[in-house]
């Protein structure tokens, strides 16, 4: 797994948990394992890497013919034991961070990693000001006895009558 | 001749549609009815000429006419004539008159259904339509002609895509051009009102159906998309957060904000300006998809063939329309009087935090489909954003959502005790919560925290459903009651919005249930051969040569056996069409309500012998079922009885002063 | 006056996207720039493509300023530069290289003898291991390599004489001073 290191603890307990597995990507090669846990190693691997050519494709999904070559030398790599991160930064080398599927979370992408958060506080605050600005103007207030008389005159359709 | 008269037929809509635009907007202005009484004979005509020029088109495929550049290019001898039909949206220019052609149907659509609107409102709504239609007409005749000719015109065309080539995509893009195009009826009552100085209540129930049912469409269009994709790419994948899905994502997370937002505005008079700005927003967003998808600036799978100068058009386009309207809301907005008071904690509130989220997710997604774009531009190096990042973030923000959605229906409108609502809640907190714990122990089959997480978002969704049906039905004599309340004024709403709710909670389930379950299995096997899954055995009975209409096919047999019955014959495929070359794959499903089983052909190794994929899917199909449910919920919707006595009570509704309807509708 | 101003925000947002937008209707989505530019070139050694019984690698690069084009039979757009490589190489201001990216031998030789061989020598990369190093993806690619064996440009998709004229030549010149 890249090393990603967010600045706030919180987020980065959203972000770790929040991680859902990606729907099970797949090749059709039989590339052969000794057990069940290397080859989900494997896919798990690939499915981290994009196709440059089918640029929107991690390079488990791409049926492009450089994808080939490039799943069969992650193949490879893995079979004489480099670890994950010894063949990220193989193909960072020769294909920059794009090879990354999901982009490392350096300075120059906290816009897309924080930006949607940002986004969020920015506009509960805004929600906030804009319920609070109202109170400003505040109708009669009845007391309690008599707002219960008045649904049940009403019977108690008032309040949540229209509930469409 | 034919197409010659089709592109004719579109100069002459194109004329159309600029008396459409001008005479009706001025004379509502001027108040001279002369001018008003001009737009719904431009509608109609405009609308005329455009079917004469589809059904040109159309002829043209039908009759192999591939003098056409179009034909020639989509069309072929050998595809089946239901596929030519439809190969006359396959690709950029016969899809923008499909477009077309539904904008000028829709535009008749609100002449005829839309007549108790006060004249000079009607009048201003039309002309607005009538503006982005001369706005698609002008792109059409001036840089992608659909009736483009070539000579000599070659003996044959070069086909239809072979992914193209089934029902459903046959349906998916008019039905997404359907709602697409429907949100321009939401944006021209938003103009409409905002020139007229008048926000109101009134102006929400008149924008209120036009607006759900093209937001139906829009949830029909792509969950049909969504259901293709997993039927037809053969690796049963069913969204990809690619750019082209994103861009008809958008625009729906908008109308839904949406659609929420008028209910708020018709009932209580509250969020007048918000609720504009979001139609002005829900229907530039499906602008900016139109954009995203055919100017080259994005990389997708889906793009039609990208053209950086028709797409310099299109952004002229788009600051014309998007800009004069956001214009338009900056002079106007001030002045708009503030609507009903509501408490800090009320249903106002909740439903503004249900905005606040749908706009942000809106954001988000836009976000990462424009931040390769927004990288590059700046020189910030090369990015992109894949699925993982969308996923993340979507699957972070709509669990507030969902505990919203099961909040509102049961919270007053105004205000709303906190104690009060959460006693009526409890219930549903103690199910949810109960039998989400259950779900994630691995006591039940392999629990897992998502699956969880899941169960216990939907539980929450469903039990405060019944809550809330139960309270309703209890002052309509219970049960016995329902029948009637069904017919009630105001039900249509509110069982609408039972019945989409409930649509979400089962579209929960299957995503997670899908993602977190399925299994996949990457085999050889010889004729003959079984293998195991998930408690199933396949049975390969070998590959046979087979031939279609315009493809040649692979074709292979496998039996599915459930403790040695067996339940399924699957016939995957690999097929190579006559013309474009690339071979494509048919996935051999069978399809069940809790569990998929699905198999696509690999490569022949020889002997017979094949490498394929096959895939256990649990629930996959709750995917496109709770789609199908939120559609109809807003069918339901739309087809409450309030909205219906107004269409038939055809004469014109007066507006008092204080925005409410004075007389005569509901 | 401030709370008219709330109302401009989202023209003033609509016209940041379309700057942006309208950038990039000048820019290319699918180009994936190269980290080995300012890095050295990665070794290899691989036969020639006239005679497999020679071998060549980057050491025959160093000592002069070069260009190295990845190309093949099977790519459309190679065969559209092919006519301006022959060109450059006949102006003699630079050496072209080749390299054989996924090729068949005979089927590449026979191409260069029919459409003219504009490369002092070429490398026969046939299963595109090398073509992975050199972060190949998409034929043809076409790197500026310096005195020192440091890439120093590197040009995806077919040459034009523009771009000769304007990218390529200016920095060989350059390079050689």
């Amino acid at each position: 797994m890249n090393a990603m290191k967010p600045l706030i603890p919180l987020l980065l307990l959203l972000l770790v948990i929040a991680a859902p597995p990606l729907p099970a990507a797949v090749t059709l090669e039989s590339f052969t394992f000794p057990t069940k846990a290397e080859e989900q190693h494997f896919k798990d691997v690939i499915g981290q890497l994009r196709c440059l050519v089918c640029q929107n494709e991690t390079l488990a999904d791409s049926d492009a013919d450089l994808a080939h070559d490039l799943r069969a030398e992650v193949y490879e790599m893995m079979k004489s034991g480099k670890s994950d991160q010894e063949v990220i930064d193989f193909l960072v080398n020769r294909y920059g961070d794009f090879v990354l599927y999901n982009p490392p979370v350096k300075p120059s992408t906290y816009l897309i990693w924080y930006g949607p958060f940002v986004l969020l506080a920015i506009a509960a605050l805004l929600l906030i000001r804009a319920v609070g600005r109202q109170r400003q103007v505040r109708e009669p207030e009845i007391s309690e006895e008599e707002r219960k008389r008045l649904e049940k005159l009403l019977g108690d359709n008032a309040g949540k009558g229209k509930q469409g | 001749m034919i197409p010659e008269l089709g592109h004719f037929a579109l100069i002459l809509a194109l004329s159309l549609a600029l008396v459409l635009s001008i005479f009706p907007m001025i004379g509502s202005l001027n108040n001279t009815p002369g001018w008003i009484a001009l737009a719904r004979p431009a509608a109609w005509g405009q609308f005329f000429f455009v079917a004469i020029a589809f059904g040109c088109l159309v002829s043209s495929f039908l009759t192999n006419d591939f003098s056409v550049v179009y034909v020639a290019q989509n069309g072929n001898t050998l595809l089946p004539d239901v596929y030519k039909v439809s190969a006359v949206w396959g690709a950029h220019e016969g899809s923008l008159l499909l477009w077309v052609l539904i904008l000028s149907g829709w535009t008749v659509a609100v002449s005829l259904l839309a007549r108790h609107l006060p004249a000079v409102m009607l009048a201003r709504v039309l002309s607005v339509m009538g503006m982005v239609s001369i706005g698609f007409l002008s792109f059409l005749l001036f840089t992608s002609n659909p009736f483009a000719r070539v000579f000599p015109a070659p003996l044959e065309g070069g086909d239809l895509n072979p992914l193209l080539q089934d029902p459903g995509l046959a349906i998916h893009p008019p039905m997404l051009y359907m709602g697409y195009v429907g949100m321009s009826v939401a944006f021209s009552f938003a103009i409409a009102a905002l020139i007229g100085g008048r926000l109101d209540a009134a102006w929400a129930r008149w924008s209120r159906p036009w607006t759900t049912v093209a937001w139906v469409f829009l949830t029909i269009g792509i969950t049909l998309g969504s259901w293709w994709a997993y039927n037809e790419l053969g690796w049963g994948g069913w969204w990809f957060w690619d750019p082209v899905e994103n861009a008809s994502f958008m625009p729906w997370l908008a109308a839904t904000a949406l659609i929420h937002s008028l209910a708020v505005t018709e009932k209580r008079g509250a969020f007048k300006r918000w609720t504009v700005l979001l139609a002005l927003l829900a229907f530039s967003l499906s602008l900016l998809g139109t954009f995203l998808v055919r100017s080259g600036v994005l990389t997708s799978v889906h793009s039609f063939a990208a053209d950086p100068a028709r797409g310099l058009f299109i952004l002229i386009f788009l600051c014309i329309v998007i800009g004069g309207s956001l214009a338009l809301y900056a002079a106007r907005a001030p002045s708009v009087s503030s609507g009903g008071r509501f408490d800090a904690f009320s249903r106002e509130t909740l439903l503004l935090g249900n905005n606040m989220l749908l706009v942000i997710i809106t954001a988000f997604v836009l976000l990462g489909t424009l931040a390769p774009l927004i990288y590059d531009a700046l020189g910030w190096g090369k990015i992109s954003v894949g699925f993982p990042w969308f996923n993340r973030m979507f699957v972070i923000f709509t669990p507030f959502l969902v505990v919203l959605m099961g909040m509102g229906p049961l919270t007053r409108w105004k205000h709303q005790d906190p104690g009060e609502l959460a006693r009526k809640l409890r219930v549903a907190l103690l199910v949810s919560v109960g039998g989400g714990i259950l779900a994630a122990l691995p006591l039940l089959h392999k629990g897992s925290v998502w699956a969880g997480l899941a169960v216990m978002l939907s539980l929450w969704i469903v039990s405060s459903l019944a809550l809330s049906l139960r309270q309703r039905l209890r002052y309509r004599k219970g049960l016995a009651g329902l029948w009637q309340d069904l017919g009630a004024k105001g039900s249509g709403s509110y069982y609408g919005m039972v019945v989409a709710h409930f649509g979400v909670a089962v579209f929960i389930i299957g995503v997670t249930f899908v993602m977190q379950y399925e299994i996949e299995k990457d085999i050889r096997l010889s004729p003959g051969e079984s293998t195991e899954l998930a408690g199933y055995t396949l049975r390969f009975d070998g590959v046979q040569a087979h031939q279609g209409p315009n493809y040649r096919a692979d074709r292979g047999t496998l039996h599915v056996l459930k403790d040695e019955r067996e339940i399924a014959l699957l016939h995957p495929e690999k097929r190579v069409y006559t013309v474009q070359t690339k071979p494509m794959t048919e996935s051999g499903i069978d399809v069940g309500f809790t569990r998929d089983i699905y198999v696509s052909l690999g490569e022949g190794l020889g002997n017979g012998d094949w490498s394929m994929r096959l895939y256990y899917k649990p629930f996959v199909r709750w995917i496109w079922f709770g789609g199908l449910l939120i559609a109809i919920g807003g069918l339901l919707a739309a087809s409450d009885r309030r909205y219906r006595i107004a269409l038939r009570d055809q004469a014109p509704v007066t507006v008092g002063k204080d925005g409410l309807i004075a007389s005569g509708g509901a | 006056m401030a709370r008219y101003l709330r109302y401009l925000v989202p023209l003033a947002i609509f016209a940041l996207l379309v700057a942006f937008l309208y950038r990039g209707l000048s820019l290319d989505p699918k180009l994936v720039p190269s980290p080995l530019v300012g890095k050295p070139m990665p070794t290899f050694t691989l036969t020639r493509l006239d005679n497999p019984d020679v071998t060549i690698s980057d050491a025959d690069f160093k000592g002069k300023v070069t260009l190295l084009n990845v190309w093949a039979t099977w790519c459309v757009s190679c065969r559209r530069e092919h006519q301006t490589l022959v060109q450059l190489a006949k102006t003699g201001q630079v050496d072209i290289y080749g390299l054989n990216y996924k090729d068949n031998r005979e089927d590449a030789n026979r191409w260069l003898a029919k459409l003219g061989n504009p490369y002092v020598a070429n490398a026969f990369d046939s299963d595109g291991r090398v073509g992975i190093d050199w972060g190949v993806y998409g034929a043809p690619e076409t790197f500026i390599i310096d005195r020192e064996g440091i890439i120093r440009h590197k040009h995806i998709g077919p040459l034009t004489i523009e771009i000769i004229n304007d990218e390529i030549l200016p920095l060989v010149a350059k390079l050689k001073s």
